[in-house]
């Protein structure tokens, strides 16, 4: 009988460390991560310093100087990245990675407008007509929730508030079509209540085009309803893993303190729990 | 986002009412230099051996003895007319004299801030390519080098090496002295001048003499340029756009031609038009050692002689066009930035 | 309060992080040390005219050799160094009160003064510095002070700004409402805290602006606009040296190498101080 061959994974790290060129002393700042992600929505959850946007911008190569990364396996789709040489980089980024930022205010090229963005990632990994770019730009905007007019690509990205300026960085993004989007906090610059539509629309857009997502919040109550799996980071480590529907029942010390941690209605009247990082700490053998 | 016409005229007229206001300062300064000169035009113009009545009578038709606001009202008032007073040492009114002269320091300076903006900005790219590196390293220290150099020493030096001893370059002066008395040099512009006339061998002459002298001129400018731009670039780099970028798969070479330079485009040509301000004032210095015939020269001539209508005249002249250099570039800077428009 | 990270580590970590700053500051400090030691390093007076040595080579008797009316080149070197660091010296101690005064009073009390002594500041600026200076040597005539005179008056306004930008700041922080509520006020406040934040801010651009100083000093001197004759000075000696440079180029290139040295020292200072206030470079 003929197995059918399983497709690898789409992202596969293991024992992922980043630490300063110059260690100087200091500890790492991402210590022996390990995580998979395929056809699905995985969250990254962490506090503010605890290395998630680091991790992303690892396993795309994006580290900014005086970092360094290493890793025992970091491949995708079967390919070992850490072969790769810039121009390989260059060519799968864009194309086959996607990568979304958190203020489309700093993340977007002032100088430039919204159309000529959108091109340029266009013209960097295909050989299209102009009229077929034209075409492409058009169904995206769309796809993202954007009036494909004249006015929006000639804006530049000052001109447009921040939930348009987010779905246009995902239009740029998702255009050519890549298998995996990894999102460092893509509403953390947004309004509360304009989070909760991004949100809806990155999950619905990986969902149709069959594409993995690696989502990185801090907010964990978020990510819970729009991922399948989450990760628990703290001070460099992942320190739980646990399916999102089973967060209300998570056994971790840090995750019942961050799952529970939010005020809301049932919390009403009663003190918060706050975290105890000896324990944790402890816990962790540090 | 306001796209109405408004705002624009607004920053114009304030621009415009800012020069003016400096400009009127220049005058008052050097207004006040020639008040406070021990040089007596008075006893200039009759010698030491005028009685006092004679003398009395000089400084009266001289206006030199009215209140100062009334004094400065006349000098502004000439000014505006065009008239700068007459030069001791040529017996010329000096506006003529500089008319005569400014073309060919206008050549030099704008020769100079084409080399000077191309390779500065050039290097200072190669240099931000890859920072820390052999190239930075190489293109800091030339960069440091430029910024150290007296001009006059280095033209001295430049005049002695490839003039004297190898003879690559053109000597001093313009051109050769069989083309200086046979052409007509009406435009001022030796270039435009040999090239009309037609004579073999003249515009390349032309272009023998300049070589030193632009490359002396422009050997401070680039290293300011080249430091600037790298510290622009180097600046930016750091930014979230340009993370954006190198993750929609850019490699460097766009990164730095359509994400950085567009971004630093502002501070860029800032520097280079303070640049070509500061390639006006070594001029004064490069062509006194190679005897080139511009304001500068007058200027030092004319600082030899003690003759006060000429200095102030040049001075006036030198220091008008920083004002306004600097007053187009701010314009400029405004109008090319999406964000301030 | 910002301390750049020099001062607070000492002067060996601050040499290892940064060499440039280092070199440059041991020049400095030699050429200052040459200057001040000259008349007992010098191995001849400096303007004893020996017509019967004029033009010399180098050799051992004149290390350097002899200029147009036979004075030894090396001890004219040396003594040529007291009239630049003199007008270093002159022209810092000037243009950095004025500056910093300007600056302070500005970002302190604010409103029309401020907007007033801004304005002035941008007006100044916008002034050709070099091209001031010959006009205002050439009209109230040459020499050390006028030069000096010239310079400051010019090149104040970068330091009122930083100055101007540094009180704002502090202006608004809790720092000076902490000391005006222990009842320190006026020119106690003025000197005593706000002058010591704005300090550390001015010396990269301090370096920077003396390095041209240096350069604006040689090119005063070149013209005749400096000490007069016969006084060495570094300037004077490459217009003396000019004259005959097809010949004896020694007379011309070494006081243009002198110069160089003491400028490129300063600009080393410059970058190094730079470097060493930017953590992220450090």
């Amino acid at each position: 009988m003929i197995q059918p061959v399983r497709e690898p994974p789409l992202l596969v790290v293991e024992g992922l460390s980043v630490h300063l060129a110059r260690a100087a002393g200091r500890g790492p700042l991402v210590e022996d991560l390990s995580l998979e992600v395929d056809v699905e929505r995985v969250a990254l959850v962490g506090e503010s310093g605890s290395g998630k946007s680091l991790t992303a911008r690892a396993l795309l190569g994006l580290l900014p100087p005086g970092l360094r990364s290493e890793a025992r396996r970091l491949e995708f789709a079967g390919r070992d990245l850490r072969a790769c040489s810039p121009r390989d980089w260059a060519a799968l980024r864009g194309a086959s990675l996607a990568l979304v930022l958190q203020d489309p205010r700093h993340a977007l090229n002032p100088v430039l407008s919204v159309g000529q963005q959108l091109d340029e990632i266009l013209r960097l990994h295909g050989r299209l007509p102009r009229a077929r770019r034209r075409e492409r730009i058009a169904e995206m905007l769309e796809a993202v929730g954007l009036p494909p007019s004249a006015r929006l690509l000639a804006a530049y990205p000052h001109q447009l508030s921040g939930g348009m300026g987010q779905r246009a960085m995902i239009a740029m993004m998702l255009i050519n079509g890549p298998r995996l989007l990894i999102a460092d906090e893509p509403t953390s610059a947004l309004d509360a209540e304009l989070r909760e539509q991004v949100l809806e629309l990155i999950t619905t857009l990986v969902a149709t085009r069959r594409m993995g997502l690696l989502l990185i919040s801090h907010d964990l109550q978020s990510v819970a309803r729009h991922c399948e799996r989450v990760l628990i980071m703290y001070r460099g480590r992942i320190v739980d893993r646990c399916a999102a529907a089973e967060l209300a029942r998570a056994t971790h010390p840090y995750t019942q303190t961050l799952w529970s941690c939010r005020p809301s209605g049932s919390t009403y009247g009663k003190p918060l729990p706050t975290l105890d990082r000896d324990a944790i700490d402890a816990s962790l053998g540090r | 986002m306001s796209s109405g016409y408004g705002l624009p005229l607004v920053a114009l007229a304030r621009g415009l009412l800012t020069m003016l206001t400096t400009l009127a300062c220049l005058l008052l300064v050097t207004f006040a230099l020639s008040s406070l000169s021990p040089i007596d035009p008075a006893l200039r113009a009759l010698g030491d051996h005028a009685s006092a009545g004679s003398y009395a009578e000089m400084r009266h038709r001289l206006g030199l003895d009215a209140p100062w606001p009334q004094r400065f009202a006349r000098y502004a008032g000439r000014l505006l007319h065009g008239d700068l007073g007459v030069s001791e040492s040529t017996g010329q009114p000096v506006a003529d004299d500089l008319r005569h002269v400014f073309p060919a320091t206008f050549e030099l300076a704008t020769i100079a801030m084409l080399v000077s903006c191309a390779l500065g900005v050039a290097l200072g790219v190669l240099s931000a390519w890859r920072p820390g590196g052999l190239l930075d390293g190489v293109v800091r220290i030339i960069s440091l080098a430029g910024s150290s150099l007296p001009a006059f020493w280095l033209g001295l030096v430049a005049l002695y090496v490839f003039y004297a001893r190898l003879h690559w370059a053109g000597g001093p002066g313009r051109l050769d002295d069989a083309y200086e008395y046979t052409l007509d040099l009406d435009s001022g512009f030796v270039l435009l001048d040999t090239w009309r006339s037609g004579v073999p061998g003249a515009f390349a002459n032309a272009w023998a003499h300049l070589a030193l002298p632009v490359l002396v001129l422009a050997a401070y400018a680039i290293g300011q340029v080249t430091r600037m731009t790298r510290a622009a670039l180097l600046g930016e780099a750091g930014k979230e756009y340009v993370t954006l970028a190198r993750a929609k798969g850019a490699g460097p070479g766009r990164i730095i031609l359509h994400h950085l330079l567009p971004n630093t485009r502002g501070l860029i040509l800032t520097v280079l038009a303070l640049t070509y301000a500061s390639l006006l004032e070594g001029a004064v210095l490069v062509e006194t050692v190679f005897a080139w015939p511009g304001v500068g020269r007058y200027l030092t001539t004319a600082l030899f002689a003690a003759d006060t209508a000429a200095i102030l005249g040049a001075t006036l002249v030198i220091g008008c066009c920083f004002v306004v250099i600097n007053g187009l570039t701010d314009a400029l800077v405004r109008a090319l930035d999406p964000r301030l428009r | 309060m910002r301390f750049p990270a020099w001062q607070s580590t000492g002067w060996q970590s601050a040499a290892r992080r940064s060499p440039a700053a280092m070199i440059g500051a041991v020049i400095i400090a030699l050429s200052l040390a040459l200057a001040v030691a000259a008349p007992w390093l010098a191995p001849y007076a400096p303007n004893q005219p020996e017509l019967g040595q004029r033009l010399e080579a180098p050799s051992a008797a004149h290390l350097l050799g002899t200029d147009g009316l036979g004075r030894d080149v090396l001890s004219r070197l040396l003594y040529g160094a007291r009239p630049t660091l003199a007008l270093v010296a002159l022209v810092a101690a000037g243009m950095v009160p004025i500056g910093l005064a300007a600056g302070i009073v500005a970002g302190y009390y604010g409103g029309w003064l401020e907007r007033a002594l801004m304005g002035l500041t941008n007006i100044v600026m916008a002034f050709p510095r070099l091209i001031l200076a010959l006009a205002f040597v050439g009209l109230l005539g040459p020499g050390l002070i006028n030069a000096a005179l010239a310079l400051s008056l010019t090149s104040w306004p970068a330091y009122a700004r930083l100055a101007r930008a540094e009180t704002r700041t502090l202006r608004r922080s809790d720092y000076l409402a902490a000391a005006e509520m222990q009842g320190m006020v006026g020119s106690r406040l003025l000197w005593g805290h706000v002058l010591p934040a704005c300090v550390p801010g001015m010396q990269v651009r301090l370096a920077l602006d003396l390095a041209g100083i240096v350069l604006a000093a040689a090119a005063l001197g070149f013209l005749g606009l400096g000490v007069q004759p016969p006084t060495a000075e570094w300037g004077l000696m490459i217009a003396e040296g000019s004259k005959v440079v097809f010949d004896q180029w020694w007379l011309a290139a070494i006081p243009g190498a002198a110069i160089f040295t003491l400028a490129i020292a300063f600009n080393l200072l410059a970058d190094g101080l730079r470097d060493l206030g930017d953590p992220a470079r450090a």
